[in-house]
């Protein structure tokens, strides 16, 4: 047992930084791409044909499954074996980001499915097409009124980034255990890692704050 | 596919899943533990039980489960906290979800209508008896749903407790990835698994729900 003292850490606060840096910069590019792919999974499920919604249909169940850890896993080794080799930062936005595109799209779908029928009917009477009606009318709504649970899966993302340090991205737990390595005081370099987490959750949830005011006020 | 290779695995992820149950549902119980007192405390009249119910809850819940179990396991020894890996895992697992599960527990509690408990107090019960024999019997069905989500979340969450190496579904996954360079077939064995442990779950809890259920 020894003494704690977290002044070891001083001299790594660049690196943390550049490690929180890179944990905002892998949330953000996931978050896009999961809201994306979301929108595209809930209209696939919805309107698309069979052969297209029910494959969409059992990726959503088997990763809504399955552990995040393990689809990395799959996504990091697989890519390569079928001869598309990506580095680990891609690996990771493209697992992070179908990982939570899954549970959006769940959100979305029921969004979807609960605007009002009416406005599916005067946008269609008034002759938008079928797809002009998802785009502009039913689709944007759907996404106003599902602001709080999809910002409740952005702060899971947040947290969940945490995990591809397994497959050695550069981020804050990388950055952690690289300082750790240099003067084996883990718990410091942990307990620091998990504020800079802490302020980083806190940042995000004052971000979607103030969307969900800008949609209120809008509405 | 090499079906052939699955099923030679197969047996060894059996074993394997058999771990990820038991880590499971012994940070269940503890979870549900944690999770009631800090409930209780974050309902309480008390500002210093409010505060700590809300500390814990806030910082289990604002950093990531996988930071929680290094701080334990790696840091752990510096405070003199010698952990074995399962234990470990164990006791980070159920810490964490304990926070959420507080939240669940907290969530139901308030959405028993007030007019219940005045009723009670009114007639003559306790603060304590109105909780004991009013409250929380409503409030229990309502927790049975949420409470369900967090422990299919456990589960899943439960492959996290590989980094620390407890060798559960995704530690031996990950190992037989890495010696026979077959990732999806691998994969498609601890999928199996996973979700098999995550239907029962869910079946269980329908069977709670129903059986619980407000007719």
């Amino acid at each position: 047992m020894q003494g704690l003292d977290f002044s070891v850490v001083l001299p790594y606060t660049s690196l943390l930084w550049t490690g929180a840096w890179w944990t905002a910069v892998l949330t953000v590019s996931a978050a896009a791409l999961s809201f994306v792919f979301g929108i595209l999974f809930a209209v696939a499920v919805l309107y698309a044909p069979k052969l297209i919604a029910w494959p969409v249909r059992f990726v959503m169940w088997l990763f809504m499954g399955t552990p995040l850890l393990l689809q990395l896993f799959l996504i990091y080794f697989g890519l390569v074996q079928i001869g598309i080799d990506i580095p680990a930062l891609g690996a990771g936005i493209i697992g992070l980001g179908l990982h939570f595109a899954v549970y959006n799209a769940d959100v979305l779908r029921a969004g979807i499915v609960a605007v009002d029928p009416g406005q599916t009917e005067g946008a269609r009477s008034i002759g938008f097409g079928r797809w002009q009606t998802l785009r502009h009318v039913v689709i944007p709504q759907a996404v106003r009124n599902t602001v709080p649970p999809i910002g409740g899966n952005m702060i899971a993302l947040l947290k969940e980034s945490s995990i591809v340090s397994v497959i050695g991205i550069a981020e804050l737990v990388h950055s952690a255990q690289l300082g750790i390595s240099e003067t084996f005081r883990p718990f410091e370099f942990y307990i620091t890692a998990a504020a800079l987490y802490y302020i980083l959750n806190l940042v995000l949830e004052g971000g979607l704050r103030l969307v969900e005011r800008k949609v209120e006020v809008s509405r | 596919m090499d079906f052939a290779l699955m099923q030679r695995v197969f047996p060894f992820f059996v074993e394997a899943a058999l771990v990820t149950v038991e880590i499971s549902v012994l940070a269940l119980a503890l979870g549900l533990v944690v999770a009631a007192l800090a409930a209780a405390a974050k309902l309480s009249r008390s500002r210093l039980m409010r505060a700590i119910g809300t500390v814990y809850v806030s910082v289990f819940r604002g950093t990531p489960c996988l930071i929680q179990l290094f701080v334990l396991y790696f840091g752990g020894p510096q405070i003199g906290i010698n952990l074995e890996p399962f234990a470990a895992g164990l006791i980070g697992l159920g810490l964490n979800i304990g926070a959420y599960m507080a939240e669940s527990i907290r969530g139901a509690v308030l959405s028993v209508d007030r007019g219940q408990a005045e009723a009670a107090r009114s007639i003559g019960f306790g603060r304590f008896q109105t909780l004991r024999k009013v409250v929380l019997p409503q409030a229990a069905r309502l927790m049975i749903r949420p409470l369900g989500v967090n422990t299919v979340a456990l589960v899943k969450g439960s492959a996290l407790v590989s980094t620390i190496s407890v060798v559960e579904l995704t530690y031996t996954a990950q190992r037989f990835i890495g010696s026979t360079y077959k990732p999806f077939e691998i994969f498609g064995v601890a999928a199996l698994l996973y979700m098999i442990v995550v239907f029962v779950v869910a079946k269980v809890v329908d069977l709670l729900d129903r059986r619980y259920a407000i007719v």
